[in-house]
């Protein structure tokens, strides 16, 4: 299974899982014959006929994930002192870096490997997104006005300060 | 590794008075040869007045702007031209391309306009067409030609004969994401062989493909990534 190298596949779960779909007969198994440790696995009929199922049964997107960065963002807002504008770029930073790290992987490979183009794509499209949300943050925040009263270097004492009183 | 382009407390004010615009303050920028730097920030952050002042296409109101070593205040009018046209290659949005002219003689107005005679003119158009795989559409005029495509010939004509540094704006802009990821690749490639690049873009898939990314705020520089680690580097990338 390619995942280009990006998630980590953990191989003992890789066997539970087709144990467990053989065990409701969706895979079929060589008896051991190959070479080496790696037994051979197929699709049976059901099996096919689930896999298509499943690839067309879209992820649930409806439910918003709790989002650690949107938290952020909103307790920067409300925490007087606080330099919205320099806590969205420190994680607009952040995150240009990691993409920058993610197309490094991509401008290094073969560029016949299109599962890794796929793999990496995915994860730029996302972190694209959520920067250009920090961009959206960022011109509402400008628009609305909000203006720091205080200069950064103070903001992790008021900060805790601010909280530690709720 | 060698300076190419070096910008020192450049700054840029429109306008006096009450309907004073300050696009620019204090920018210190130092882009190597062989460096592609990525200017990232939102409208009116002062990137496309940057990329205009760093191509001697407009002058700093503070400041100095060193293209090669040579300090473009001091230089006179007629030697500003010759640099602009012999040592900075500009791409952008739109492509810029005469649509009268083919790609080929696209690519070698600029060298027959600083004097070059016209066969060696076609002969470098045609080399700089090659290296970004065009050779087959040299004589092709850019309405026959696809987005993507126009925009390497915007790109050969940028690089081509001797120049070393290379400007653009919003390079991908026109473009669907699989082409500008093509465009895009062959502007970090083209500085991989020696040109210092600086490219303009509120894109950050754009950008990421950038040695280092510089931002933007309110005409000030507001921060910088780090350039990405490992031995592909560009800081030990062959030629240099």
């Amino acid at each position: 299974m390619r995942t280009g190298e990006v998630w980590p596949l953990n191989v003992g779960q890789v066997y539970t899982t087709l144990q467990r779909l053989e065990r409701d007969g969706l895979v079929e198994s060589g008896a051991g014959d190959g070479e080496g440790p790696q037994k051979d696995y197929w699709l049976t009929v059901d099996g096919r006929r689930e896999l298509g199922v499943w690839l067309r049964t879209p992820p649930d997107a409806d439910a918003p994930p709790r989002d650690e960065l949107v938290i952020k963002v909103l307790v920067a807002m409300r925490v007087p002192g606080t330099d919205v504008h320099s806590v969205i770029q420190a994680h607009r930073r952040h995150l240009v870096e990691v993409m920058q790290r993610y197309t490094h992987i991509k401008a290094e490979a073969a560029e016949n490997d299109l599962g890794l183009a796929i793999v990496v794509d995915a994860e730029l499209f996302r972190l694209d997104g959520v920067v250009r949300w920090l961009d959206a943050a960022d011109a509402r925040v400008s628009q609305a006005g909000i203006i720091p009263d205080l200069p950064v270097t103070d903001v992790s004492d008021q900060q805790t300060n601010v909280l530690g009183r709720r | 590794m060698s300076v190419m382009l070096e910008m020192l407390g450049v700054s840029k004010v429109y306008g006096t008075g009450a309907t004073e615009v300050r696009a620019l303050m204090d920018i210190d920028l130092s882009v190597d040869r062989g460096e592609l730097v990525a200017i990232m920030g939102p409208s009116g952050s002062g990137k496309s007045t940057l990329l205009t002042i760093a191509g001697s296409l407009e002058d700093p109101t503070g400041g100095k702007v060193m293209v090669d070593g040579a300090d473009l205040s001091e230089m006179s009018p007629n030697d500003r031209a010759m640099m602009r046209r012999r040592s900075i290659g500009y791409v952008f949005q739109d492509f810029n391309l005469l649509a009268g002219l083919t790609a080929a003689e696209n690519v070698s107005l600029p060298l027959e306009l600083d004097g070059v005679n016209s066969g060696t003119a076609i002969a470098s158009a045609l080399e700089a067409l090659r290296s970004l795989g065009l050779e087959d559409r040299a004589a092709h005029f850019p309405d026959d030609l696809s987005g993507g495509e126009r925009q390497r010939v915007a790109i050969a004509r940028a690089v081509v004969g001797s120049r070393r540094l290379l400007l653009a704006d919003e390079p991908s802009g026109a473009l669907d994401s699989v082409n500008g990821e093509a465009v895009i690749r062959l502007l970090r490639d083209t500085c991989r062989r020696g040109m210092a690049g600086v490219v303009v873009t509120h894109d950050a898939q754009l950008a990421a493909w950038a040695d280092r990314v510089v931002f933007l705020r309110d005409g000030r520089m507001v921060d910088n990534t780090m350039p990405p680690p490992g031995p592909e580097s560009v800081l030990s990338g062959p030629g240099q």
